[in-house]
């Protein structure tokens, strides 16, 4: 399959933002482990590794935008909707779990690692009922 | 959506490939298309019409009076 133009764009970006994410995590993590934040700057440094994630978001938003193949983005309209109604009811069923005192409790930003999982099984079910292929 | 995209294509003896670039899609959507998995917007279909020079309806079959002729 010939890759759009839209898709090169978002890998790249996705690429950037992954790397840009690695670092962020890590200073993060070292500033707090050696104590060399604190106060609202906390809050900040505490944050910062959120931002590339919400730019993968966009990334993804950026790319149905750009998309000029309607069918290839009606593809991954239904893969981002499969990804979304998965870590939503994920993150419901596991919050009345945790409620009920019945699982530990996991940080919330495990709800962005489902649905990236989630896209993967939009690409499956994509495959599976309209046998097409679709990259993510 | 049932059309005659398939025997429009091999009346000019054009891949999927081929029509796909004519109509700057992917081959898959052209595929979609033609198995009736996929129909395509309004624009789209136009521009499929004005390719091959015939009115839309001549390539795709209107569900409605595929329906009504069902009856």
């Amino acid at each position: 399959m010939n890759r759009s133009p839209a898709i090169k764009r978002y890998n790249q970006r996705v690429i950037w933002l992954s790397l840009l994410y690695v670092v962020v995590l890590i200073a993060a993590v070292y500033g707090f482990n050696r104590q060399l934040v604190g106060g609202p700057l906390a809050y900040i440094a505490a944050v910062l590794p959120a931002v590339p994630i919400i730019g993968i978001f966009a990334a993804m938003g950026r790319y149905l935008v750009e998309e000029q193949d309607e069918y290839v983005r009606m593809l991954t309209v239904r893969q981002s909707l499969w990804a979304t109604g998965l870590a939503l009811s994920v993150a419901t069923i596991w919050g009345f779990l945790e409620s009920f005192e019945l699982v530990g409790h996991i940080d919330s930003y495990y709800v962005a690692i489902v649905w990236f999982g989630g896209l993967g099984l939009g690409a499956i079910i994509n495959r599976l009922t309209l046998g097409a292929q679709v990259r993510c | 959506m049932e059309n005659r995209l398939r025997v429009l294509r091999a009346e000019r003896a054009w891949s999927q490939q081929d029509l796909a670039e004519r109509l700057e899609v992917s081959r898959q959507s052209v595929n979609a298309i033609e198995t009736g998995k996929y129909d395509p917007s309004l624009p789209l279909a136009f521009r499929i019409a004005e390719l091959f020079e015939r009115p839309i309806e001549e390539i795709f079959v209107s569900p409605s009076r595929r329906s009504s002729k069902a009856i």
